[in-house]
């Protein structure tokens, strides 16, 4: 069994991404992620990587465009406002089909906001923050643990498809410290297999040309309509998700990242009082599991989501739905946490209007 | 008889798309020329900016990549930092290297990132339609200021090489141009050295190349050369500011 | 006798190879060309091989014998 540590949830995102193949980073100081730069500042020395403190986001994410060009595992991490300022780079990295891998520690916004942990960058990561038509594997973790195990995931599904992959955290999960362990052993970077796409010394082959590009009548189109096809397949096979006490639940808790942490402190007291609620929790916020939560929807009729923002996620459990059953919203913006027992309060009203009634003519 | 100028293998074959008098093509047969003499086409990875020349991915027979606007410099600092064993060059305009990529080439050359820098200076934005550039004149016509820059409302015209030669970290820094064949022969000696000092890890470097704009500047290619000569290097005058010998 | 070959396909009449011949031994041609310009070409005399039409042409359209 692999060792267990106590870790920060950044510094186990950063030694995460090492243990994951990661030897290059280039990002920016902001708060509440700085610990993933200060840690990657040393630890990626260690294993014959390069770190990087650019000059500002813009210059991290495009370093990161040429280093990901080399077929190098590389990353960047920020905050919000920075992911914001990264937008642009993504796009091109999607554009080039060039796979990386990011993490945004989101924080209260718009704007400056604060630096209290939020989910209000859920429309950003899922709906292509960036411009032009494009998508990016989006993996959200609820504990210190998962910020250690996913970086790997995104690897292997950035390399597999040739996208950009990101974790979306937010500040609480970046700041607590938990228990970790490290599920995989680390990856050799000398035995990853080797790029038909790359470039870096050429020798004999031919040259290669990485970009974004074609300003030829229809062949955009054709670019794009090939990715469409790529991003069919991921939402084929990459969907991941939790769920818990779902069995006899006739309202579900649908939530993700720190939401998820406490629906379930408000699911255990609702149990408690007779209420059956369970918790469905998106583990990929795109590909989001539509499948599954359509499935759901022919067998309970209320659906509870639960975020840390003015309602983000929720139009994808409607889209899911699909008018099938009922939604509710439980909404805490502006980097504050809903409290277990405001949730509570919620699922009770709930039960008390919808729930216990359809629970009684089933 | 002997072909005295061998196309270099550097370049595609193929018809480059600049207008008429631009000197683009002069200033990518010299590089091409350059990778061919130091033999390291098969080693190199360019950088084709946003502007005019933006097909140079297209055009440069070697690994090549097309970025974001003014970033070249950060992607070469990535492609660099991953693939020391490869020679890394960035090919920019004006308009990208001293106005939306100024943070990006200052900062690269301040970690005197060992990678090489072609700056094309043509004093305007070719591309989108000859507007005002950073680098344009006092007094000069662009879209963007139709009565001529004003140096009261818009500042005068950045001086690149002049600046950066002030960073420790940038180590080989000449501007030149390409009016006259002399010229071009100073031009390509110093791409030469610009290559030649990255090979040493001599850190970072960078031509500055006066160049034609004949279409946006509104004059025909050969009066286009005068006004190079004339106006350009009264501005922008030409040498070496900085040689330091950095490397192994 | 050095001499030029000019690359109608390629050559795009900006004519500074005209400006920086020191023989004044290129000339523009009477012929219209596919590209849709009046090219340039050699007169036929006085060459030098000095190859300063080719270092400053921009299209690579001039190739100088010897």
């Amino acid at each position: 069994m692999a060792e267990k540590k106590l870790m920060k949830g950044n510094e186990a995102l950063a030694e995460g991404t090492v243990r994951a193949g990661c030897r290059f980073f280039a990002g920016y100081p902001i708060t509440p992620q700085n610990e993933v730069p200060e840690y990657l500042s040393w630890r990626l020395p260690e294993v014959g990587g390069s770190f990087v403190q650019a000059e500002s986001e813009v210059s991290a994410i495009n370093m990161i465009y040429g280093a990901a060009a080399t077929g190098v595992r590389c990353m960047t991490s920020s905050s919000s406002p920075g992911i914001s300022l990264k937008q642009e780079g993504i796009s091109y990295c999607a554009g080039a089909d060039l796979p990386f891998f990011y993490a945004n520690v989101c924080r209260g916004g718009p704007g400056l906001g604060n630096i209290a942990g939020a989910q209000g960058d859920y429309f950003q990561s899922t709906r292509c923050g960036g411009h032009g038509d494009y998508k990016v594997f989006v993996m959200a973790p609820d504990s210190v643990n998962e910020m250690a195990n996913f970086p790997r995931k995104c690897y292997e599904v950035a390399y597999k498809y040739r996208i950009p992959t990101m974790v979306l955290a937010d500040g609480i999960i970046g700041q607590m410290m938990e228990p970790v362990e490290f599920k995989d052993p680390e990856i050799d970077v000398e035995k990853l297999p080797k790029l038909d796409w790359t470039l870096g010394v050429a020798g004999s082959r031919g040259k290669r040309i990485v970009n974004s590009y074609d300003l030829a009548e229809d062949m955009l189109e054709k670019m794009v309509l090939a990715r469409v096809e790529k991003y069919k397949e991921i939402e084929e096979n990459e969907v991941m998700y939790e769920e818990k006490q779902l069995d006899d639940a006739n309202i579900i808790i649908v939530a993700y990242g720190t939401a998820a942490r406490v629906s379930l402190a408000a699911i255990k007291m609702a149990r408690d009082k007779g209420i059956k609620v369970g918790l469905f929790r998106p583990i990929t916020l795109w590909p989001y599991p539509k499948k599954r939560l359509s499935e759901l929807g022919d067998k309970v009729k209320h659906f509870l989501t639960v975020e840390m923002s003015t309602g983000q996620m929720i139009e994808d459990v409607q889209l899911s739905l699909n008018g099938k059953a009922k939604t509710y919203l439980h909404s805490k913006p502006g980097g504050s946490i809903m409290a277990a027992e405001d949730v509570l309060e919620t699922i009770e009203s709930i039960s008390k209007k919808g729930a216990k009634e359809y629970a009684t003519t089933k | 008889m002997q072909l005295l100028n061998k196309r270099p293998e550097s370049l595609v074959d193929m018809k480059m798309h600049y207008c008429p008098g631009c000197s683009h093509g002069i200033i990518h047969r010299l590089v091409a020329e350059v990778m061919d003499e130091l033999d390291i086409r098969n080693r190199t990875i360019g950088i084709a900016p946003v502007g005019c020349s933006v097909f140079a991915d297209k055009y440069f027979n070697c690994d090549m990549i097309q970025g974001p606007h003014g970033r070249g410099p950060a992607i070469a600092t990535g492609l660099k930092r991953t693939t020391p064993g490869a020679i890394v060059f960035s090919y920019q305009g004006d308009g990208d290297l001293a106005s939306i990529g100024m943070a990006e080439i200052v900062h690269t050359a301040i970690r005197s990132e060992n990678i090489t820098v072609i700056y094309v200076n043509n004093a305007i934005y070719g591309m989108t339609g000859g507007q005002m550039a950073p680098t344009t004149l006092i007094g000069q016509k662009a879209t963007t200021c139709p009565h001529g820059r004003d140096a009261k409302l818009t500042g005068d015209p950045i001086k690149m090489s002049e600046m950066l030669a002030t960073i420790e970290g940038a180590k080989y820094i000449e501007r030149t141009s390409v009016h006259t064949a002399p010229n071009v022969i100073k031009t390509k000696n110093a791409i030469k050295k610009a290559f030649e000092n990255q090979i040493n890890n001599g850190g970072f470097s960078m031509v500055e190349i006066l160049s034609t704009c004949p279409t946006n500047w509104k004059l025909d290619p050969v009066k286009s050369l005068k006004y190079v000569n004339d106006n350009m290097t009264k501005v922008f005058p030409l040498g070496v500011y900085k040689d330091s010998k950095g490397g192994e | 006798m050095p001499e030029i070959k000019v690359d109608d396909s390629k050559c795009k009449g900006c004519y500074i190879c005209i400006e920086a011949c020191p023989k004044k031994c290129i000339e523009i041609s009477k012929e219209f060309s596919k590209s849709g310009y009046y090219p340039v070409k050699y007169t036929g005399t006085d060459c030098i091989g000095c190859q300063q039409c080719a270092r400053i042409c921009p299209d690579l359209a001039i190739e100088v014998y010897k």
